[in-house]
């Protein structure tokens, strides 16, 4: 028997969302992953004695972009304020984030979990600077005999996303963050790239006894960049509080963080010796008074959703499954819908998206971003097989020479002599001499050995290379045998 | 005499070629060694790029070039405000070895107005304090009578003018750091409108109430100064814009119709009555002049000065909190890193400075917030209301600027004591407003300070008054003792 028959969890996740601004919150300094240690700082985000914060007001037009897809109602007056805590990464000791206006608060969000759509609140989404990052000599702060600290990420705006306590299962988590994630990326609020920290997740789970409904103690675990991670770390860490309570021990409200090489989470600070972060309004920023004209001419930016766009596929005959693998990737999505534009058998195209294509930039290493063959190649490509005048078999290389040599599939099948025999007289010549040569085989079928049909059909494709109209040599086959 | 001559004159002798700005700047340096060491007002001597500015002046004006009115001529600058490549210490040893690789945007526009700059002056530390007794290198000493205390924090900035040791220079004034001891050192002191001047690089001690103004020894070379510095900046998001005035258009000798009020809330219990004397003459000066002068009230006055001590030291508890030993200035040297920001601090940082980042964090802390921090915001608005009210019937306001003279350096060892000193300026940085100190008389051979307050801008309507109370009183042509000797 399971925990979880015993026990439900309750979780709510903050999430970290590095926005995709060329420049940092604060001051002028390029956002760009990697560089060398220290070259993208200035004295503002170096927090030097003197300076003044002045606002980048792209990252509030990305924050309220992110709000509109999340459902947030956009504050008309929001602030920032100082969250004051003393950190190494931390160049004036204390953060400029938002306290108690937030620019986004009250949205939700619907997420398919195992079938069932089910909606996820959103409290509040609000702009933050991120800090630098510690660069130990060892593993570890504790074994290092020196630790550096690198500026660059210093200034880069973040956006923190904080669900309320609505998930109540790992799938509902899973479901909730890959859906956020997907949204972000889509409206262009963050490149997404968990790989290189550009998200992090804050998972705050308990569990109560099924049936009651006061909330447990929770712990807090803090940045998880993987889903595989978020989920491992639920796993084990309702279990863990599963085992104590099982053995009437309480759960102490803790931050832990989790160790993905011994696959455990581990306490870093109790309630007790939880910061007090003696917020106050940032002085040195007047308030953001944010009209709604400003609001509306953002939302008129607004691209397709996941959401809209799973539905709109689902319209054009997919089944649910393959309009969720389409959009999984916002790069995949967009190129089907290019190749749509000139191609009507949607299903068809589909399956050569998620399937063919996808297979062959996976075996080099490319995305849909870069695909040397373009949608509208993929696209003729599909309407080929779909006229019949090339097989299925046959466009399987097709496709592989137009991502090497970049042709368009007319001209590759026109120069290799690859379109599909269907002339039913020059088919019948063919079969006749098959048929002719191979009198055994005839007389097998005759007698009722079926499977001989499938050595005919392999001879007339092996004698056209494989151009012959499979569904045509089929027929006549049948025709010619049954004489 | 040389050291005796306005801003304007100085700039006639320039273009006149009567002297050239090496020689000016010469002789000026010549006096700050003279006269420094028993003032102390300079932390730094720039000697070396201020001949080379002079320098640059001198070419300007051999090729026929225009002069800009501050151009070629010395000032000094509060030891707050960055400086390229020139050590900003904030009178703070845990800033001692701290070389800004950038410059204030004052720094910038002085620059660009080409005045010369002959140093880094004294101040309390972190521009906490009210008599520069606080700095953390040396006290600086009142010109008028070297036992008493020049006034703060920019007492370097007024007591450098008032030694004539520049013609010009910068304070910052927080609670009343520049209109305090230009009071106390026969200087006139602006503290200009919260926004008209940029704070950027200007080392933050509250950053709500900090703002630049010029000390200056008359009220026309206050304005040329001003003219320098005002006007917003993009890097200070706090900076309003707003289209600057040239200030020197206001200096009109007539106050007739000017509606002054004067709050009776500053003629209370602890105002010296000597220096309520010296004021109420004032008043009757400018009556004789044609100003209309009434009593009136700012009903929350009482309740500035404990407003003023949340907000200040709450802001400069997080302002200060960055001073860790870790990436400039001092650091202690220990074995481990939370020692080091521990000892760092403890070192680095005098009484005073301790003090109020221990009232501001106290201040700040969860369940005590909206207890302190909260309700001083509140008061804040409400002394502001006063203000809005009061400017509704009159054009300016009118106080002494300090309920005493200058008093001995030591004399005032109980911290509560010194803050009532700024009793009368701290209500004008709550409401963000601009105030200004003219000489008014004097008692006993000390300065008498006389503040004038307007509403937010009207920098003007101060010039206005303050110059048109210069041209008719003699106060601003007396000079100190040690001044005297060496003319
Ligand atoms: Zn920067």
């Amino acid at each position: 028997m399971s925990f979880l028959d015993k026990y439900e969890m309750v979780c709510g996740v903050e999430t970290h969302v590095e926005m995709a601004t060329k420049t940092k919150i604060f001051c002028g300094c390029s956002t760009e992953f990697g560089g060398e240690q220290n070259t993208h700082v200035c004295p503002v985000c170096l927090g030097l004695p003197g300076v003044l914060p002045v606002l980048n007001k792209e990252v509030v037009n990305l924050a309220i972009k992110a709000g509109l897809a999340l459902n947030c109602d956009i504050a008309e007056f929001s602030k920032f304020d100082r969250k004051n805590y003393f950190y190494p990464d931390l160049t004036k000791n204390y953060q400029t984030s938002q306290y108690d206006l937030p620019i986004c608060k009250n949205g939700w969000l619907d997420v398919m979990v195992n079938g069932t759509m089910k909606r996820i609140g959103i409290t509040r989404a609000h702009m933050e600077e991120d800090a630098g990052k510690l660069v130990h000599s060892g593993d570890t702060i504790t074994t290092s005999n020196s630790s550096g600290v690198d500026y660059n990420r210093t200034g880069v705006p973040l956006l923190e996303i904080v669900s309320e306590p609505d998930m109540r299962s790992i799938d509902d988590v899973l479901a909730y963050l890959e859906e956020l994630v997907q949204i972000m990326d889509y409206a262009g609020i963050s490149d997404c790239k968990l790989e290189q920290g550009s998200v992090r997740f804050d998972i705050n789970v308990s569990l109560r006894l099924k049936g009651t409904e006061t909330f447990g103690t929770r712990t807090e675990t803090k940045n998880l960049n993987s889903f595989s991670s978020v989920r491992r770390c639920l796993e084990y860490e309702t279990e863990r509080q599963a085992d104590a309570l099982d053995e009437g021990l309480e759960i102490i409200q803790e931050t832990r963080t989790w160790d993905e090489g011994r696959g455990m989470t581990l306490s870093l600070r109790s309630k007790e010796e939880a910061h007090d972060y003696r917020y106050f309004p940032e002085p040195d920023l007047m308030p953001l008074v944010i009209d709604r004209d400003w609001v509306e001419r953002i939302r008129a930016t607004m691209p397709e959703l996941p959401t809209a766009k799973r539905e709109r596929l689902q319209a054009l005959g997919l089944s649910a499954y393959d309009a969720g693998v389409i959009t999984a990737s916002k790069d995949m999505a967009f190129f089907f819908d290019q190749a749509m534009a000139t191609c009507d058998d949607a299903k068809l195209l589909a399956n050569w998206v998620m399937g063919d294509l996808s297979a062959l930039l996976k075996t080099n290493g490319r995305t849909f971003a870069d695909s040397p063959v373009s949608p509208a190649q993929l696209a003729s490509l599909v309407m080929l097989i779909k006229k019949g005048d090339i097989s299925g078999k046959i466009a399987k290389s097709v496709i592989e020479e137009i991502y090497s040599t970049g042709k368009d599939p007319e001209t590759i099948v026109k120069e290799k002599g690859l379109a599909q025999i269907s002339d039913a007289g020059e088919l019948e010549k063919i079969i006749d001499g098959i048929l002719a040569a191979n009198e055994k085989s005839v007389a097998d079928y005759k007698a009722g050995k079926e499977a001989a049909l499938g050595f005919f059909v392999g001879q007339v494709m092996k004698a056209t290379k494989g151009q012959a109209n499979p569904g045509m040599v089929n027929k006549l086959l049948k025709e010619k045998l049954a004489q | 005499m040389i050291l005796l001559k306005s801003l304007e004159a100085l700039h006639h002798m320039l273009i006149g070629k009567e002297i050239s700005s090496v020689e000016l700047t010469r002789t000026y340096l010549n006096h700050i060694t003279v006269a420094d060491p028993s003032v102390k007002a300079f932390l730094s001597v720039t000697a070396d790029t201020a001949l080379a500015q002079a320098a640059d002046a001198d070419r300007k004006i051999a090729n026929g070039e225009k002069l800009g009115p501050l151009e070629g001529i010395p000032m000094a600058m509060k030891d707050n405000m960055c400086t390229s490549g020139i050590a900003t210490t904030c009178g703070s040893k845990i800033l001692k070895n701290f070389v800004p690789p950038y410059d204030a945007t004052v720094t910038e526009r002085l620059q660009a107005a080409g005045a010369v700059l002959a140093g880094k002056v004294n101040m309390d530390e972190f521009a906490m304090g009210s008599s520069t007794e606080n700095s953390g290198y040396h006290p600086t000493a009142n010109p008028w009578d070297l036992e008493r205390v020049p006034g703060g924090s920019s007492g370097g900035s007024a007591a450098c003018v008032a030694a004539r040791e520049v013609p010009f220079a910068l304070g910052s004034d927080t609670g009343g750091s520049i209109r305090q001891p230009a009071a106390f050192c026969g200087v006139v002191g602006l503290k200009p409108t919260y926004g008209l001047v940029s704070r950027y690089g200007l080392v933050a001690f509250a950053s709500s109430l900090d703002q630049i103004g010029p000390l200056t020894t008359s009220v026309r070379d206050n304005a040329m100064v001003l003219n320098a510095i005002a006007g917003h900046d993009p890097k200070d998001s706090t900076s309003v814009p707003y289209a600057t005035p040239d200030y020197t258009q206001f200096l009109e000798n007539n106050v007739k119709g000017l509606k002054i009020g004067v709050p009776d809330e500053y003629f209370a219990a602890g105002l010296d009555p000597r220096v309520a004397d010296v004021i109420k003459r004032a008043i009757k000066t400018f009556e004789d002049l044609g100003a209309i002068v009434e009593s009136c009230s700012l009903p929350h006055t009482e309740y500035a000065m404990p407003a003023y001590y949340i907000i200040a030291p709450a802001e400069c508890s997080s302002n200060l909190a960055r001073y860790d030993g870790v990436r400039y200035g001092y650091r202690a040297e220990t074995e481990d890193m939370i020692t080091m920001f521990k000892r760092t601090r403890e070192e680095g940082f005098g009484q005073e400075v301790k003090r109020r980042i221990m009232l501001g964090t106290y201040a700040l802390s969860s369940g005590y917030y909206d207890a302190y921090y909260l309700k001083a915001q509140k008061v804040r608005t409400l002394i502001k209301q006063d203000f809005d009210n009061a400017f509704n019937q009159y054009d300016i306001l009118l106080s002494p600027t300090t309920p005493t003279t200058a008093y001995t350096m030591g004399e005032k060892s109980d911290p509560l004591a010194m803050y009532m000193g700024d009793v009368y300026t701290i209500p004008v940085n709550l409401a963000g407003l601009p105030g200004i100190s003219i000489p008014a008389g004097f008692i006993d051979g000390l300065p008498v300070g006389m503040q004038l307050i307007s509403k937010h801008f009207g920098e003007g309507t101060l010039y206005r008054a303050a110059y048109t109370f210069e041209q008719n009183t003699t106060y601003h042509q007396e000079i100190p003792a040690l001044v005297k000797e060496v003319c």
